[in-house]
């Protein structure tokens, strides 16, 4: 289990983390999802034990961060949002590397590149340079990288940005089959259906605090299962409205006299929805009437 | 043990490049034997021997000192900065000051590389250059006193600019005044004792003198030596910050 108590990352003025509170249970799959700025890079970082904290703590497995980092740090396999790998050596010496570096015995190092770059799909590339590997096959590397030494946690920041769709999915399956082997896998995005797709437990990051804990389902219905859409032509935007049940959607729609149209509520519907209070615009947009 | 990760590292990176390093490495020592080699050639007599024999072991202190730092500083502080590999090291269970060990001995080993090369090259323009086991000596401890000050310097500083500026106004200035072309006793007395501070002085004299026999000829290895600690205690204490 990994327990952050009052964690706090100040920058100068910025509180890019603000005093954190946050269990994340042994095989949980918990997705970070925030707007720019959010202070997502700087968890998953302090995370990594490579941003110290200013004021709080955090444990795994009950091993302080700040007492034993080696432990911590052979426990934890890291995607870090943009691309650090050797770029003048092949994809299998920065796998040997990596490999070194956590002190894998030799015979039990080979096997495991092999099987990496097996299920990463780069086995006929392994003796390419990296910098000519495109953007995918970078970020497949990295994710074979941090699983090399099977860690028990695995963080990713962002590790779908720049993915075409395809490469994307099969991303997802790669991390939801790691999950299911038992893996803990957190995970920052700011697609919120990635989240919804592959958290069991998601966290709404807006600047440095947590605006929103719970499972994609009970986020949804919190806001309301049912989203009006209509297309207000005054302002140019489309508008939204939550309903608990549909009877009501369908009476407000029908006060309207512009088309409009009823469908489930998604992640994304109650991450603005929250992130926006937050802030504190567009507040006329959740019970605005176009009657 | 994680020492040799780290060498093993250098090296996969040294045989990818090899070509690249080998030729850039060869260009400066070569420009400066034909200049102030032939140029100034055999004719001009200074310190009692040919300028040639006079100015090659400066040449090699002074190719030796600017590629150990240049490969330190420079690949560390692109690995911070810019390419982030440095977090690969950062994150894994080594310990940082053993990276600094094999950065810094990888460095000094290039160093002593560049130094091969330009003595073969110098065969080549009939320099009679005497290689002493003194001679190597002071030579490696050039490299480590440049790597580790590489070190320092590519974990201070933030930016491709500040580094440059740094060659700028430290490295290159030394690289000419430190007695590589000319006697520093031909410099105004103030001015020759600062010189004499130097390290890179130092192990131009060092390598001029090429035997352990002579009247002080131990002084430059001291303050090598000094230098070198200085610099390493300066890297770990700055490894030991950033971890
Ligand atoms: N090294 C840094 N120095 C100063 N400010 C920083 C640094 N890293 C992050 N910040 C600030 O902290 C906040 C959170 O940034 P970040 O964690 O990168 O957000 P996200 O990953 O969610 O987009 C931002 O306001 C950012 O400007
Ligand atoms: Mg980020």
């Amino acid at each position: 289990m990994i327990i952050l108590k009052n964690l706090t990352k100040t920058y100068g003025s910025i509180n890019a983390i603000d005093q954190l509170n946050l269990r994340i249970h042994k095989g949980e799959f918990f997705g970070l999802l925030g707007p720019n700025g959010a202070g997502k890079t700087t968890l998953i970082r302090m995370l990594s034990t490579l941003t110290p904290s200013t004021l709080g703590s955090i444990s795994i497995d009950g091993v302080l961060m700040d007492r034993d980092k080696s432990r911590v740090k052979s426990k934890i396999g890291i995607v870090s949002q943009h691309t650090n790998l050797e770029s003048e050596l092949t994809a299998k010496q920065n796998l040997e590397l990596h490999g070194k570096l956590f002190r894998m015995p030799k015979d039990v190092l080979t096997k495991r590149i092999d099987e990496s770059l097996e299920f990463t799909n780069l086995s006929n590339r392994k003796n390419d340079i990296i910098r000519h590997f495109s953007g995918g096959m970078k970020r497949k590397l990295m994710i074979a990288r941090a699983l090399l030494h099977s860690p028990e946690v695995l963080l990713m920041d962002e590790p779908t940005i720049g993915l075409d769709v395809t490469a994307r999915r099969k991303l997802w399956d790669l991390m939801k089959r790691l999950n299911k082997e038992g893996m803990t896998v957190i995970l920052t995005t700011h697609y919120v259906e990635e989240a919804e797709a592959l958290c069991s437990r998601v966290g709404f990051l807006n600047f440095g605090k947590i605006i929103a804990l719970d499972t994609p389902t009970n986020l949804i219905r919190a806001s309301g299962e049912f989203a009006l859409e209509c297309f207000d032509e005054r302002v140019n935007e489309t508008k939204n409205m939550f309903f608990s049940d549909r009877e009501t959607a369908l009476e407000k729609a029908k006060s309207l006299s512009t088309s409009v149209n009823i469908r489930p509520t998604n992640l994304e519907d109650t991450f603005v929805l929250l992130t926006n209070r937050k802030v504190g615009e567009n507040h006329e947009c959740f019970n605005h009437s176009l009657a | 043990m994680n020492v040799l990760t780290i060498l093993w590292h250098e090296q996969k990176i040294f045989k990818q490049k090899f070509w690249t390093i080998t030729s850039s490495s060869m260009i400066s020592p070569l420009l400066y034997l034909i200049a102030f080699g032939w140029g100034l050639g055999s004719e001009v007599i200074i310190s009692g021997t040919s300028y040639m024999n006079f100015v090659m072991p400066g040449i090699v202190a002074m190719t030796t000192m600017t590629v150990s730092f240049g490969t330190v500083a420079n690949s560390l502080n692109i690995s911070r900065t810019y390419d982030k590999t440095f977090e690969e090291f950062m994150t894994s269970p080594i310990r940082i000051w053993e990276y600094a060990i094999g950065k810094i001995t990888a460095g000094a080993l290039r160093g002593m590389y560049s130094a091969v090369l330009i003595i073969i090259i110098a065969l080549f323009f009939k320099a009679n250059i005497i290689v002493t086991g003194f001679f190597v000596l002071v030579a490696f401890l050039n490299a480590l006193v440049f790597s580790s000050l590489g070190f320092v310097v590519g974990m201070v500083i933030d930016s491709h600019l500040e580094m440059s500026k740094f060659t700028s106004f430290i490295i290159t200035p030394m690289a000419f005044l430190s007695g590589t072309f000319f006697p520093i006793e031909k410099m105004p007395f103030i001015l020759n004792e600062l010189i004499r501070i130097l390290p890179l002085t130092q192990s131009t004299i060092g390598m001029r003198t090429g035997t352990p026999l002579s009247q002080n000829a131990w002084i430059s290895p001291s303050i090598l030596i000094t230098y070198f600690l200085l610099f390493l205690f300066l890297s770990i204490r700055l490894c030991k910050r950033a971890e």
